[in-house]
C-alpha cells in the first residue's frame, strides 16, 4: 500500500487511541485545527475533545501536565508543535520526565510520548529550523526516536507507548509528504538501527530528514561506481552501537550525516563510539557532514548551503575513499 | 531547638485573614502519620486513645519541629549534606493542610517538604535515612532532602525546581478527571513560584479545564533572599490567582486551626467539582533559606517579631487556655516526638549504603517492574 508519512503517523495514532483507553493526544491545535502538520486531522471527530485535547500555547504547562497524567495512570501522547517550541518545555522534559523514576528511587515511571516536528529546509528562518535531537539524546532516562520512513512513522508509536519511560519522537517536517510503500509487516522495534541500503566501500550513517539525502547520494555514488552502505540510526538514544560497528567492520569507512550543528553534535557522539569500538577496523579517519555553524538563514540559497545536501555527502564519501 | 518567644505587649498583629478559626471538627480522613512502636506507646501512655484533632495537630507540629532541629544538628555533624531547607516556623501550614486532605488525595510538594512528607505518612525512619543517603531512605538515597517521594501514599515529591511541581499537579488532576476518579491534587509551593511561568500556565490550564487542583501557596515573604515586594508587581497573591477565575482563600499560616479550616473548605469545594482553588497561607520561616544562607537580607527584629507568633507555642497556649491541654500532656507529646527522632536517627545511622554496583538502577524501568502506585 502506498502511503504518506503523515498518513502513516495518523494511522498509528488512530490505532493507539482505539486500542487503549488510557491513550490521549494533547497539544496545540491537534483537535479542531487538525494538527499544524495535519497529522491528527479527523481524530477529534472520531475520539472527541477529551482525548484529542487542544491546549493553550503553554508548552511548559501542557508538557508538565503530560508528565503528571503519565504519573496518574494514563498514556499521554503530547504533541509539541516543533522542537523549537520544546525549548519552552525543556524544564519539564529534563527536570521531571527523565528524572522522576531515578530520583524517587524507582517508585514511579513516566510513560509519556512526546512528538515534535524538527528540522529545516522550508525557509522558515532561524527560530523555526532547529535540529536539537542530540540535546535530548544527551539525557539519561529518555529514549529518542527519529522515524525516517513510512514504515517507521507507522510502526514506532506503538512500542513507544508500550515503553514505561518517556520517549521523544522527532518527525522531520520535510518528511510529512514523503510517500512510500508500506509493507504488511510494518511493525518494528525501537531499539535497533537499520541498514537501508547494503554496500561495501563506506558506511553512511544518517537519521531523520538526512536519510533521504543519504540515499540519494548513494544512488549518485553508485552511478559513479562507488558502492556505499546507508544505515538509518533510527534510535538516537540509546544508540545501537552493535549495528553501527557491524557496518563499519564490513566497509572500514564511516561518514555520519547530521542536520545538527557540528560542534557537540550527535555525529560527534556516533564517531566517538565508532572510534572507541572499532578503531582498528577503520581504513580512514571517520568523517561527518553537518549543518554549517550559523543560525539557519531565510534565503533559499543560503539555507541550502547551510544544511547537509546530497552533493556534500557525495563529496565527503569521495574524500573518505580518496577518489 | 529554635526558640519561640511569648508575644510581647504591643506587637503588631499579622495582616487580617479571611478565615475564621476552625471549629473543633474531625479531620475528614487524614491518615494519622505512621509512628514507631516506641512513639505510639509514649503517646498512648499520656493521651486518650484517639486524641482530638487539636492535639493531633499540636503533636504533629512538634514532630516536624523536633525532626528538623535534629536535621540541622546532623547537618553540622556532616551526616546530612547537600541542600537542606528547614521549615521551622512554618509547621502550621503543612500540619493544617495535610490533616485537611484525604488519604486518597495526591500531594506534590517543594524542596522544603520534610514536614509534608512526614504528615503524609512517610515514616520518620525513611525520611531520615533519605537525608543520610541510605538505601532505606524513602527515595533509596537517590533524592535526598529535596526529593522525598512515597508514591504509595500519593506523595509525588520533593521538587527542587521552583514551580516545577505545578504542571505535574495539573496532569495528575487531569488523569483523575479523565478516569472519573474523585480526588484532590494538592500542590504546595512558595510565593516565589508565583513569578514563574509555570504558575501562570498551570493556573490557566487547571481553570480552563476545571481540574481538581488545590494550589497551596505558603507565602513566607521571601523567595530565597528576595522579599515579596521586590519580586511581585502585585503583592496581593489572591488577587493574582483570582485573575484566572479561580476561587481564592487566605489564612494565617501561623495558626494551625485557621490553616486546617481554610484548606478543608477549599479542598471540599475542589472535591465537589468546583474546579481548582487557591489558598494563600501567610507564614514565615524562622531559619535561613538553606544551610548555606547567611540570612543577611532580613531585619533581625522582623524575625524576632514573627517568632513571637510561633505556631507551636501560640497553639499550645490557646489549647491550655481552652482547657484542652495540660503541661504534662504537652511534655508527653514532646517526649514522644523526641523519641521518634532519636529512633529515626539511629535507624538512619545503622542503615546500609546502597552498593555502588546498583548505581545505574532505575534510570529506566526494568521489564516487569511496577510503574508506580498510581495504577
Amino acid at each position: 500500500m502506498r502511503i504518506s508519512y503523515r498518513e502513516a503517523m495518523r494511522q498509528a495514532l488512530r490505532e493507539a487511541m482505539a486500542n487503549d483507553a488510557r491513550v490521549f493526544l494533547m497539544g496545540e491545535d491537534v483537535g479542531r485545527y487538525g494538527g499544524s502538520y495535519a497529522v491528527s486531522k479527523g481524530l477529534l471527530e472520531e475520539f472527541g475533545p477529551e482525548r484529542i485535547r487542544d491546549t493553550p500555547l503553554s508548552e511548559l504547562g501542557f508538557v508538565g501536565a503530560g508528565v503528571g497524567a503519565a504519573l496518574g495512570g494514563l498514556r499521554p501522547i503530547v504533541e509539541v508543535m516543533t522542537v523549537n517550541f520544546s525549548l519552552l518545555a525543556l524544564d519539564q522534559i529534563v527536570n521531571s520526565a527523565s528524572l522522576l523514576r531515578h530520583m524517587s528511587g524507582g517508585q514511579c515511571s513516566v510513560p509519556l510520548v512526546l512528538r515534535m516536528a524538527t528540522g529545516a529546509g522550508r525557509q522558515l528562518a532561524a527560530q523555526h529550523s532547529h535540529s536539537l535531537e542530540n540535546w535530548y539524546a544527551h539525557i539519561p532516562g529518555i529514549r529518542v526516536l527519529a522515524p525516517a520512513t513510512v514504515a517507521d512513522a507507522r510502526g514506532m508509536l506503538a512500542p513507544a507507548l508500550a515503553d514505561p519511560d518517556p520517549v521523544v519522537i522527532f518527525e522531520h517536517a520535510q518528511l510529512y509528504n514523503l510517500e512510500g510503500e508500506l509493507a504488511d509487516d510494518w511493525r518494528c522495534d525501537i531499539a535497533r538501527a537499520a541498514v537501508r541500503r547494503p554496500g561495501t566501500q563506506a558506511s553512511v550513517f544518517a537519521y531523520g530528514g538526512c536519510l533521504p539525502k543519504a540515499l540519494q547520494a548513494a544512488d549518485e555514488l553508485a552511478a559513479a561506481g562507488i558502492d556505499v552502505e546507508v544505515v538509518d540510526l533510527r534510535v538516537l538514544r540509546p544508540l545501537d552501537i552493535d549495528t553501527i560497528a557491524a557496518s563499519v567492520r564490513r566497509t572500514h569507512r564511516a561518514l555520519v550525516v547530521d542536520e545538527g550543528w557540528r560542534s557537540g553534535s550527535l555525529a560527534a557522539e556516533v564517531i566517538a563510539r565508532i572510534v572507541e569500538t572499532c578503531f582498528y577496523d577503520l581504513d580512514a579517519p571517520p568523517a561527518r557532514v553537518c549543518s554549517e555553524e550559523v543560525p539557519i538563514p531565510y534565503a533559499k540559497h543560503l539555507e541550502d548551503a547551510a544544511l547537509p545536501q546530497p552533493a556534500k555527502i557525495v563529496a565527503a564519501v569521495k574524500e573518505l575513499l580518496n577518489v | 531547638m529554635t526558640r519561640e518567644r511569648k508575644p510581647a505587649v504591643g506587637v503588631q498583629a499579622p495582616p487580617p485573614c479571611k478565615s475564621k478559626p476552625a471549629q473543633a471538627k474531625h479531620s475528614p480522613v487524614a491518615a494519622p502519620a505512621k509512628r514507631t512502636r516506641k512513639d505510639r506507646a509514649a503517646v498512648a501512655a499520656a493521651a486518650p486513645e484517639t486524641p482530638p484533632l487539636e492535639l493531633r495537630l499540636l503533636a504533629d507540629m512538634l514532630r516536624i519541629r523536633r525532626m528538623e532541629e535534629k536535621c540541622a544538628e546532623l547537618y553540622g555533624a556532616g551526616k546530612i549534606r547537600g541542600f537542606l531547607h528547614l521549615y521551622i516556623g512554618e509547621e502550621a501550614c503543612a500540619t493544617g493542610t495535610m490533616h485537611a486532605l484525604a488519604a486518597e488525595d495526591s500531594v506534590v510538594a517543594t524542596y522544603r517538604e520534610h514536614g509534608h512528607a512526614l504528615l503524609r505518612g512517610v515514616s520518620m525512619d525513611a525520611i531520615m535515612a533519605e537525608m543520610f543517603g541510605k538505601a532505606a531512605g524513602c527515595s533509596r538515597g537517590r533524592g535526598g532532602s529535596m526529593h522525598l517521594f512515597d508514591v504509595s501514599r500519593r506523595f509525588y515529591g520533593g521538587n527542587a525546581i521552583v514551580g516545577g511541581g505545578l504542571p505535574l499537579a495539573v496532569g495528575l488532576a487531569l488523569a483523575d478527571m479523565l478516569q472519573g476518579v474523585r480526588r484532590v491534587t494538592a500542590c504546595v509551593f512558595g510565593e516565589g513560584a508565583m513569578a514563574e511561568g509555570a504558575f501562570h500556565e498551570s493556573m490557566n490550564l487547571a481553570a480552563l479545564w476545571q481540574l481538581p487542583v488545590l494550589f497551596c501557596c505558603e507565602n513566607n515573604l521571601y523567595a530565597m533572599g528576595t522579599a515579596l515586594a521586590r519580586s511581585e508587581s502585585q503583592t496581593d497573591l489572591c488577587a493574582k490567582a483570582a485573575s484566572y477565575k479561580v476561587a481564592t482563600f487566605r489564612a494565617d499560616g501561623m495558626d494551625v486551626r485557621a490553616v486546617f479550616d481554610t484548606v478543608s473548605r477549599a479542598a471540599q469545594q475542589v472535591r465537589a467539582g468546583g474546579g481548582p482553588a487557591f489558598v494563600e497561607l501567610q507564614t514565615y520561616r524562622f531559619r535561613a533559606h538553606s544551610m548555606f544562607d547567611p540570612d543577611l537580607y532580613r531585619d533581625k527584629a522582623e524575625i524576632e517579631q514573627w517568632k513571637q507568633r510561633g505556631p507551636i507555642h501560640s497553639f499550645s497556649g490557646q489549647l491550655k487556655a481552652e482547657g484542652l491541654l495540660t503541661e504534662e500532656l504537652f511534655l508527653a507529646f514532646d517526649a514522644a516526638a523526641a523519641a521518634e527522632v532519636a529512633a529515626a536517627t539511629d535507624f538512619a545511622e545503622q542503615a546500609p549504603w546502597e552498593p555502588v554496583a546498583d548505581l545505574l538502577k532505575d534510570v529506566h524501568t526494568p521489564a516487569g517492574a511496577d510503574e508506580g502506585g498510581a495504577r
